[in-house]
């Protein structure tokens, strides 16, 4: 069974040890601006929100993506930038609807959560299980997809006419 | 409010069932698993003359761009029996247009603009494909006509052609050293003629030429850009936007003319020579020395081929929202194809690289027997000007009525626009910003209504991301 992340950011105390976790494992640096996931805050409600990509079965940056530089990791299902075939032209950045593929304009590549190979920084980081990396098999699955396949084109119908 | 965010977050890889089954790419960052070598030999191999030989699959895709080669992928995964064939009308293996301006900068050689990079990948998945033009569609016959002979039969054929660069009618626009910049032919010519220090005029600072700009710029070239509007990328930016890029270009050494056009191209005389070989005039009256010259003045979609086909066609092929054109058996995707249209509920030819692959994917489950209805292209653009950003999504000239949100600060060369309609995103430009930016297409295509956080956007306009987090799971 594949593994996915789990938020629960009722959990969230907005400490960023998330965002330290992953840029300084990915980027070499601590620095949250270079992180691949991020907490927004909602400061007049007091939550604190940690996201990032969630490896959607659409994976429409990977189809965009003109250069064949995002694949599927089989193992662990996450989509993964090969920062060597990536030309930095941003088209996923724009094509995927949750916004979870950024720019880094110092690498002039993007970069995106990899699940860090099927060992992700961040949940380690997390001192109050806010992130969890846990098996993908689990009721919220439909919902998400169901969301999904609302952003653009049919996938959802697509997916009960081709099964 | 955020229990949605347990599921939106708990979901994992979900099953490949509707997923296309693509062969992984290599990861590794190592040079050696992109393998030029292994990917030019099958390029050598494929583009074998395929002579005057009949043919046929079930499945036929006319043109290997983004939209013919996700289309033929996802063919083999909803219909594993049916044989699919790729008619592909330049040589090599099927590339991106897309990846030219990184071709035209050093950064990749051509073996990098391939659309696939394993070796074996059309192989491996049973795709075939053939070399060669399509002249004719016989659509009741189920048949193609190839330039130089031969036939290919079909049971569903794909149109999958693009599109062809526009030639504006200025005298000396045939002369040797004017070149579009389309294809990979086209890249081996500007690659050739525009080397470091030389002068280039580029005609046309759309969203194609401001693309090309950016590469001649960093090929070390003295630019000078022409564009007929009155603003760069009029299509694209609005006043504000637009005119911030044309301030930046300036300011980076390039000479921008807007409201301005090209009358004339000639060979230059002797004593201009030195500037280049050509003489560029310009509405103005200026004559300015080129080398080379660019021409990026919009393009048209490639089907001729359907001429006397019976098949309905407008600015590109007129396709439903199954894709399917006028003829039961032929669909349309890509720049070719003049499809549903997200936000005006017409039919647009959308001619980018987000809608040629959605197009691709949604009429390839359709003509593998699958109803997969098509909810309409959304126009998305990003660009990047020598480090500037710029976005624009949907109906970013705002809604008949709606209200917008907006924050400029010239300074920082930072803007961000956003466009509703009742209490829905409908559109956004943004520049300067590139994070979490892809979440504006997410809150324009699920239509999510807004409710409090309207307000908020228009107080902070920056808040996307946040406003998508609020209300996505309670739409
Ligand atoms: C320099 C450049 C930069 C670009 N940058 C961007 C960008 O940053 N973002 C973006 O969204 N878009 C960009 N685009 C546009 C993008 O490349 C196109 O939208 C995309 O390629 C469309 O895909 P397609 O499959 O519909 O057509 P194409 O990629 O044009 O493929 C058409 C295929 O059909 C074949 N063909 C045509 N006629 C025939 C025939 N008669 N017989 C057989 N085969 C035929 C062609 O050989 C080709 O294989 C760029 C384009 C260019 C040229």
């Amino acid at each position: 069974m594949q593994k996915s992340l789990h938020i629960d950011p009722g959990k969230c105390t907005n400490c960023l040890q998330c965002e330290l976790a992953c840029s300084y494992d990915n980027e070499g640096v601590f620095n949250p601006a270079k992180s691949r996931i991020k907490v927004f805050t909602f400061h007049d409600e007091g939550r604190f929100v940690p996201y990032t990509c969630t490896q959607c079965a659409e994976a429409w940056c990977m189809q965009a993506c003109p250069v064949d530089a995002i694949s599927l990791d089989a193992a662990t299902g996450a989509k993964v930038v090969s920062e060597w075939l990536c030309v930095g032209c941003k088209v996923c950045t724009i094509a995927c609807p949750f916004g979870t593929v950024n720019y880094n304009a110092d690498s002039g590549k993007v970069i995106k959560c990899d699940l860090c190979g099927g060992d992700p920084e961040c949940a380690k980081a997390c001192p109050t299980e806010a992130i969890t990396y846990i098996d993908a098999n689990w009721t919220g699955l439909d919902r998400m997809r169901q969301w999904a396949a609302r952003t653009d084109a049919g996938s959802g119908a697509g997916a009960s006419a081709s099964a | 409010m955020f229990g949605w965010l347990r599921s939106l977050f708990g979901a994992g890889p979900a099953p490949a069932d509707e997923r296309v089954e693509r062969p992984a790419a290599p990861v590794a960052k190592a040079p050696a698993a992109m393998a030029p070598e292994t990917t030019m030999a099958t390029t050598a191999e494929a583009s074998g003359d395929d002579g005057g030989r009949d043919d046929g699959a079930r499945y036929v895709i006319v043109g290997a761009g983004p939209a013919g080669v996700i289309a033929a992928e996802t063919l083999r995964a909803a219909d594993p029996d049916g044989d699919v064939l790729i008619v592909h009308g330049e040589d090599g293996p099927p590339y991106s247009r897309m990846a030219i301006p990184y071709y035209l900068t050093g950064m990749i050689d051509e073996a990098g603009t391939t659309l696939r990079k394993a070796a074996d990948h059309y192989d491996d998945l049973g795709i075939r494909i053939r070399h060669g033009r399509v002249e004719r569609v016989l659509a009741d016959d189920g048949r193609l006509a190839l330039a130089g002979g031969g036939s290919v039969t079909f049971e569903r054929l794909l149109v999958a052609t693009g599109a062809t660069p526009i030639r504006p009618q200025i005298e000396g626009l045939d002369l040797p050293g004017v070149h579009p910049c389309w294809t990979l032919e086209d890249a081996r010519d500007i690659v050739r003629l525009a080397e470091p220090g030389s002068r280039v005029v580029l005609l046309g600072a759309g969203f194609i030429g401001c693309i090309i700009l950016e590469a001649l710029v960093k090929r070390g070239v003295e630019l000078t850009v022409v564009e007929m509007g009155d603003r760069m990328v009029p299509r694209m930016l609005d006043a504000t936007a637009g005119g911030m890029l044309k301030r930046w270009c300036e300011g980076k050494g390039i000479k921008v003319l807007t409201s301005t056009s090209i009358t004339r191209i000639e060979p230059a005389t002797d004593a201009a020579a030195e500037g280049g070989g050509l003489a560029v005039e310009l509405s103005g009256g200026e004559t300015v020395p080129a080398h080379l010259v660019v021409v990026a003045a919009g393009v048209r979609a490639n089907m001729a081929m359907l001429d006397g086909a019976g098949i309905d066609t407008d600015q590109g092929v007129l396709v439903d929202h199954h894709l399917r054109s006028s003829h039961p058996r032929v669909y349309a995707a890509g720049d070719v194809a003049q499809g549903p249209d997200f936000s005006t509920g017409g039919f647009s030819v959308h001619a980018v690289q987000p809608t040629a692959v959605d197009h691709g994917r949604i009429a390839a489950l359709n003509m593998a027997g699958g109803d997969a209805p098509y909810k309409g292209s959304l126009v998305m653009n990003v660009l990047d000007t020598l480090g500037l950003v710029s976005c624009s999504f949907g109906r970013w000239q705002g809604a008949d009525g709606g209200e917008q949100a907006e924050r400029i600060d010239q300074d920082a060369y930072k803007y961000i626009n956003l466009r509703f309609e009742d209490d829905k995103l409908v559109g956004a430009i943004t520049l300067g910003r590139t994070d979490w930016v892809g979440v504006v297409r997410g809150l324009i295509q699920t239509e999510v209504a807004l409710g409090p956080w309207k307000d908020k956007l228009i107080a902070d306009p920056h808040r996307v991301m946040e406003a998508y987090l609020a209300r996505v799971g309670t739409a």
